[in-house]
């Protein structure tokens, strides 16, 4: 926290800015600041060699891609799966009973593994991601520390983020691997989206699945072996397998998923939402990951445009997004062409269907992204939405609720449900809303 | 042909219906259930058999799923049943609503068919007036009858039962009519409908209402058309609306498969239990176990002396609770005389009466009663009424009655019906208090409520849960969330054992996970002493110790520990050379009456609901009051309250003429609080005219309810539709409403964000108000921090009033000048406060929140209560200046909530000022500065006080922590001159 705090303070009060001042409850007077924080373990070069990192389950999808990128630079990592009551418990020991769900799940899994005697506590590290955004989740990294210091005080947490905090606390980060991990997300989404729209169909069951293994492990090869970039070759790859898997021609209702970044995707956060979707017979459309990406670059460029901040940086973001949603476009252009798949949200599109609806100022956490999501989904034929959302979460109140009577007046045949997740709201009444709602979908189907 | 079956299972009855072959009804049924769902519908279904062998069978309802599936049955959602069955009985409906035992539902069927159900935090319907019954101590049925004499209404909150609990429960002990009451509940359940599951859509046209409380009772039906103001013919309560739903499930029947009666009812049978719920451990792994705990147990006990044989002095203590009276005499030697413990049915006055007049016709002139002290809920008014000598703080009360058990306490818990109230203790004063926030509150009285939903006694439940075999774990948020717990695990098939176990357990989790917040059982210290009646449960005890895995005293007088601690109060306290306590006497017993009158006081505008009780002797007692005026006295003139200035300023802020280019409006909530001179010197110095929206009340909240989409965002923003609508009918050219990513910089922290509903709420606003448009909203994407862009996105804005950049940039510039000296006014009066304060060695409190918390319909008076105690009241942004630069835990990025870290970190400096923190419920941020306001206090010995504020307009429980607090500063004090 410190250096974040001294390499962030550019705006900061002048006495603030110079060097290591410790006074408050160590206190004096005279600098006048006040230090009241805690001291904590951190990640150094040298346990790079000597610690597991553990990385909570959030895109069962992506995870598997992400994680080998990791460990190719050298990481020990390890995904977590455990589940069940006793990691929500874990979580609501440790947590503060208004703090959102998905930090509540992401801590009860960390505490919940390292009391399980897997791993050592002395040689074990937590890897989170952080957007510091003006969203609470930009805190997760001081609550997680909060809640390891009662029971692992040496358990350092490492930060993934992309905004400057934490500086020496998070994983090293070079070009080639910044790249390994883009690409990751790309075709993390592909599979994905191929998977989704394969599954409900397929003749013969686990079909589809196996045609994921087939396809993550090519991935993984083009990877380690530099050829990942090669994007044309690797989207045909998937999309051609995936296409190999005989499906049934029968017509199902497309249920999208939208809401908030955690328990859109985790299948602890949104208690398996998409296999329950496929039981009830639906296809799950879920939006790519590399959206949510996309949104957080562009919000620098449009604080920019709206208040003329940090012109310098925005430009360097400007460029990154060209990059990014360049090799988008030639993704979504492939699959069209491929002719078998509806291809993903165009990113662009994205951003016009959110200036139907709400400014592109609403950038805190999922911000206008959701109801952008919503509209294209709505606009391309997937009209039942589920909008997910941890119980009291603060942008949720403005995007996703609050947005969704604009989208039903676009769009009239929009029937979208919002859905609260919380560690007490009981699966029952989860699934009683969602069956609701496809109520009215098999009426019009 | 087969007659067609439906069959649903609610989360209280059980609906079977048949249908014939011509499309009538021929038999239809509701029955309670119990939690036993498939012997209830197996018996009802044995009922009938006469009307024939074949049929097609559909399940439906919230517990109907579990059933459905096992038992191999088609299931339909319930809407959908519901859905159905509108449309082939009544075509012509536009909205019907339904309140089943747990469940709203609201369904639009004709502009757009949209059907919505309640949502998790909404809470039950049906179950929170069986709940509301039980704490009136009647029957839903004679709540009913009451409710149609009720002559007023009161405010009672309502998104769920355990608030409307506490703002019931003070009308209870004030002496407020019953029917009064029933009336107020049934208009809380209208409330809730149309707030939390309309949420914009108005229900108008006709309605039809659906299920059984709204077949019931004409109470509720009266409630529901005169708010929604309709006529005999627009609200339609069908003959079938209790049993609607299974009639829709009958007809969705019609494509099942066709099979005997017997099929059915034998594959029902046989079906298994669910196994998915999750179970713990059992309480006790054998008799042998049990026995040793109960003889532990056993040992913490208080000598008894029989009453009837002794002669000499005595003590009596009083504890008036929120549920339950409790009394106690003891003797110079703290042996027990006398005791009693009930249920204070609503009237505890009548109740110490009574049993005052019982004792005194067993002390005759033997026994002395030299001192008596009273403490709890009603401490007020039975001190008041029977002029007691002692009054004292619950939280004292049980300190000093917990000391006794064990002078080496260092915690203490005590579970009543309705609070939980944990203290730290060091060097034998409270150290820190706990009481449950009203989110988690009710916990005793909810086990007794669910004992009696299943049909049985507390005692009895409580025992069934000792030795579960497989005690469910059913979470441990609120009442209403493990309402739906209960739900699932019933449907799941768990046993009424292994319910009571779980439900036993769900309160101790509760209480060290939520209200402590403990993160291991060390926190707790090594002496721990259970109190309060609901440790006298025996399943409760014993998951308490599970839980945290140590061994704690339960005195056996753990139900009557208040009073015991107000008897050892009275006895240290009354003075050597008094004889005899000034309580009422015999004599003035035997003619003791009161009458009770609920006036509405006019002192101010807060318009608060006075209740003035009457005693015979001609002396007044009133309550309700929140400041002087209220109880007749003539209040100061300077009050050292900056709560009150700030807000009486920011009225009288903007002009009353001038504005030839038209009029703005502002809202005046949310940012509006902070920004209201920017905004105000802007529009002036352009040439408009300011007007403000009206005061905040519960009447504007309700005027914008129908907006609000989002039930469980914090209050101030639910109350900013109210404001928009308000404005809206003063007929203002247009509304102003920035949307604000980034506060002020105030250059003391990382960044300077607002909060996400703080930021953004003008899009929410627009998005759901259909009288909103770009003409008449005007809502700029702004910077305050960057002039150039401001001016330009100004410019745009208001593009229609050709204003000129210049100006814009001059005003705008003028604006934040404005500001500048608000800041500086708000802080000069400050010093002024502290200074008086000085003067007169008064103790001060930094009342720390945000800008809007000066809105007295948010922070409800809670200044004037602080004044009222003697104190003086300065708010955060009056002194976090002061205060250091801080560094903390956490990202510190928002500019009101750096504000807070450093007026703790001020406060720490003071001896004689002291931080409470107000919390907006709902408000996601706070869960992480309320923490680290915590620590910046604890890290110096400061003590930390938090107040969670809603709508709920009840300061009975605040002024217990308030008081709490001072007796702890007070108890600091003087351990510091020692």
């Amino acid at each position: 926290m410190k250096e974040d705090f001294e390499s962030l303070s550019a705006s900061l009060h002048p006495s603030l800015r110079g060097g290591e001042v410790r006074i408050g409850a160590r206190s004096s007077a005279e600098s006048g600041i006040a230090d009241f924080t805690d001291d904590y373990p951190r990640f150094t070069h040298e346990m790079k060699a000597t610690h597991t990192i553990l990385v909570p389950d959030m895109l069962p999808w992506h995870f598997d891609l992400l994680v080998h990128v990791i460990r190719r630079e050298g990481y020990k990592v390890e995904v977590l799966h455990n589940e069940g009551r006793e990691v929500i418990d874990e979580g609501l020991k440790h947590v503060h009973n208004d703090t959102c769900f998905p930090a509540l799940c992401v801590i009860g899994q960390y505490l919940n593994a390292l009391k399980s005697g897997k791993y050592d506590p002395e040689h074990t590290a937590v890897l989170i991601t952080q957007s510091g955004g003006g969203c609470r989740a930009s805190n997760y990294v001081p609550l997680i520390r909060k809640a390891l210091k009662a029971e692992f005080p040496s358990v350092p947490v490492l930060s993934l983020n992309f905004s400057g905090l934490e500086k020496g606390n998070g994983l090293e980060l070079n070009p080639g691997f910044i790249l390994r991990l883009a690409y990751s997300i790309f075709y993390g989404d592909l599979i994905m989206s191929c998977f989704n729209q394969t599954k409900p169909y397929e003749v013969k069951e686990g079909a589809s699945a196996e045609a994921r293994v087939v396809c993550v492990e090519e991935i993984k090869r083009a990877l380690d072996r530099g050829k990942y970039r090669k994007l044309k070759r690797y989207v045909l790859f998937i999309l051609n397998t995936f296409a190999a898997v005989p499906v049934k021609s029968e017509k199902k209702i497309k249920v999208g998923i939208v809401g908030e970044i955690y328990v859109k995707y985790s299948p602890l956060g949104n208690s398996h939402l998409e296999d329950f979707l496929l039981q009830e017979g639906c296809e799950p459309v879920v939006p790519a990951l590399m959206d949510f990406i996309l949104y957080c670059i562009i919000n620098n460029v449009n604080d920019a445009k709206l208040y003329g901040k940090n012109k310098k940086t925005a430009a360097v973001f400007k460029l990154v997004y060209r990059y990014a949603y360049g090799k988008q476009k030639k993704i979504i252009k492939w699959t069209k062409q491929h002719g078998r798949y509806e291809p993903m949200h165009d990113f662009e599109r994205l951003r016009a269907c959110a200036d139907l609806v709400i400014n592109q100022g609403v950038k805190m956490g999922e911000g206008w992204l959701i109801p952008a999501e919503m509209a294209a989904l709505a606009e391309t034929g997937t009209e039942n939405i589920v909008c997910a959302q941890p119980f009291g979460c603060l942008p949720n109140h403005i995007a996703g609720k609050g947005a969704a009577r604009v989208v039903r007046k676009l769009y009239p045949d929009a029937n979208i449900v919002p859905v609260d997740y919380d560690p007490s709201a009981t699966k029952v009444n989860q699934e009683n809303r969602i069956k609701l709602m496809l109520a009215t979908a098999r009426e019009k189907l | 042909m087969a007659k067609l079956l439906g069959i649903d299972v609610g989360s209280t009855t059980v609906k079977v219906c048949v249908i014939g072959e011509d499309g009538k009804v021929l038999s239809s049924s509701y029955t309670r259930h119990f939690s036993r769902v498939k012997e209830t519908v197996l018996r009802e279904l044995e009922k009938i058999r006469p009307l024939g062998e074949r049929y097609k069978a559909a399940v439906t309802g919230s517990a109907g799923l579990g059933l459905a599936q096992r038992g191999g049955l088609t299931f339909v959602q319930e809407v959908q049943a519901a859905y159905g069955a509108i449309r082939a009985g009544y075509p012509d409906v536009d909205v019907a609503v339904e309140l089943g035992g747990e469940d709203a539902k609201i369904i639009f069927v004709t502009g757009g068919a949209e059907q919505r159900m309640n949502g998790s935090c909404a809470g039950g319907t049906g179950a929170f007036i069986d709940q509301m019954a039980t704490l009136l101590d009647i029957s839903v049925e004679e709540m009913d009858a009451l409710s149609l004499e009720a002559e007023r209404i009161y405010p009672i909150a309502s998104r769920c039962g355990v608030f409307a609990k506490s703002d019931i429960q003070p009308l209870l002990n004030q002496g407020a009519k019953k029917s009064d009451i029933a009336a107020s509940i049934f208009r809380a359940v209208v409330d809730q409908t149309v707030s939390g599951l309309a949420q914009g859509r108005r229900i108008k046209g006709k309605v039809l209402f659906l299920g059984g409380p709204l077949y019931f009772l004409k109470g509720l039906r009266k409630a529901f058309t005169e708010t929604l103001g309709l006529d005999a013919e627009h609200a339609v309560f069908p003959d079938n609306g209790p049993c609607f739903m299974s009639i829709g499930a009958a007809m969705y029947a019609k494509n099942a498969r066709e099979e005997t009666l017997g099929e059915i009812m034998e594959r029902l049978s046989s079906s298994p239990d669910g196994d998915s719920i999750t179970v713990g451990e059992p309480l006790f792994a054998s008799r042998e176990e049990y026995n040793a705990f109960i003889r532990r147990h056993q040992r913490s006990d208080l000598p008894f002396r029989d009453i009837h044989r002794y002669e000499g002095d005595a003590y009596l203590g009083i504890d008036s609770g929120s549920t339950t009276t409790k009394l106690m005499l003891i003797t110079p030697e703290n042996e027990i005389l006398w005791s009693h413990y009930q249920s204070n049915n609503g009237q505890p006055l009548e109740i110490i009466v009574n049993k005052l007049r019982e004792l005194y016709g067993i002390t005759k002139d033997k026994i002395a009663i030299r001192g008596a002290c009273v403490t709890g809920y009603g401490e007020d008014m039975i001190r008041a009424a029977l002029k007691i000598d002692f009054g004292i703080v619950e939280t004292m009360a049980h300190f000093k009655a917990a000391l006794h058990f064990n002078p080496d306490v260092d915690f203490i818990i005590d579970i009543g019906g309705q609070d939980i109230k944990c203290f730290k203790v060091k060097n034998r004063a409270i150290d820190s208090i706990m009481l449950n926030e009203a989110c988690s509150s009710g916990c005793g009285s909810f086990i007794q409520t669910f004992a009696k939903a299943m049909g049985m006694e507390i005692e009895e439940f409580a025992r069934l849960g000792l030795f579960a075999k497989r005690p469910v774990e059913l979470g441990s948020r609120c009442t209403v969330f493990m309402n739906s717990s209960v739900k699932q695990a019933q449907k799941e098939g768990a046993s009424v054992e292994d319910i009571s176990a779980g439900l036993s357990s769900s309160i101790v989790k509760n209480a060290i996970y939520k209200v402590i917040r403990a993160r291991t059982p060390e926190e707790l210290g090594s002496h721990i002493v259970v109190q309060g009646g609901t440790f006298l449960n025996d399943a409760v005890l014993r998951s308490f110790e599970k839980e945290t895995g140590k061994e704690v005293i339960r005195p056996a007088i753990a139900g009557l520990m208040g009073a015991f601690g107000a008897a050892l109060y009275a006895k240290e306290n009354t003075p050597k050379d008094k004889l005899l306590s000034d309580i009422a006497t015999e004599a003035e017993l035997s003619h003791f009456t009161y009458a009770s009158r609920a006036v509405t006081c006019k002192g101010c505008t807060s318009h608060c609901s006075v209740n003035i009780l009457t005693f015979s002797d001609g002396r007044r007692y009133i309550s309700g009051n929140k400041c002087e005026r209220g109880a007749g006295l003539k209040p100061r003139k300077d009050v050292p309250d900056i709560y009150a200035f700030k807000y009486e300023k920011l009225l009288s802020m903007p002009k009353t003429d001038g504005g030839q280019r038209g009029t703005v409006g502002l809202p005046l909530q949310l940012v509006m609080y902070e920004q209201l001179p920017l905004w105000t010197e802007f529009f002036e110095t352009c040439g408009f005219r300011v007007v403000l929206s009206e005061k905040s009340s519960r009447e504007l909240y309700f005027r914008g309810q129908h907006t609000v989409a989002s039930d469980t965002a914090c209050y101030p923003a639910k109350l900013m539709h109210g404001h928009i609508e308000s404005l809206l009918d003063r007929g203002v050219d247009f509304i102003f409403y920035p949307c604000e990513s980034y506060n002020l910089d105030e250059h003391d922290s990382v960044n300077h964000y607002n909060c996400p509903v703080v930021a953004y709420y003008p899009e929410l606003l627009k998005a759901n108000n259909e009288r909103l448009n770009e003409k008449n909203f005007i809502m700029p994407y702004l910077d305050p921090n960057d002039e150039k862009t401001t001016v330009r996105a100004l410019k745009r804005a208001l593009a229609p009033y050709k204003l000129s950049a210049s100006l814009i940039a001059k005003a705008y510039r003028r604006g934040l000048s404005r500001m500048e000296q608000w800041h500086e006014e708000i802080r000069e009066k400050g010093r002024e406060i502290l200074a008086a304060a000085e003067r007169e060695g008064l103790h001060t409190i930094v009342l720390a929140g945000r800008p809007y918390h000066a809105d007295p319909e948010i922070n409800h008076g809670i200044n004037k209560l602080l004044c009222s105690l003697g104190l003086a009241v300065l708010s955060e942004d009056a002194v976090f200046e002061e205060g250091s630069l801080v560094k903390v835990n956490v990202l510190n990025q928002w500019t009101y909530h750096a504000r807070l870290y450093r007026a703790a970190e001020y406060c720490t400096r003071r001896k004689d000022i002291d931080l409470v923190q107000l919390v907006s419920f709902g408000c996601g941020i706070d869960a992480i500065t309320t923490d680290e306001v915590r620590a910046i206090l604890e890290s110096r010995g400061k003590l930390y006080t938090q107040i969670k504020i809603d709508e709920i307009n009840n300061l009975g429980v605040v002024k217990i922590r308030l008081r709490s607090l001072l007796a702890a500063i007070e108890e600091q004090k003087r351990r510091d001159e020692e």
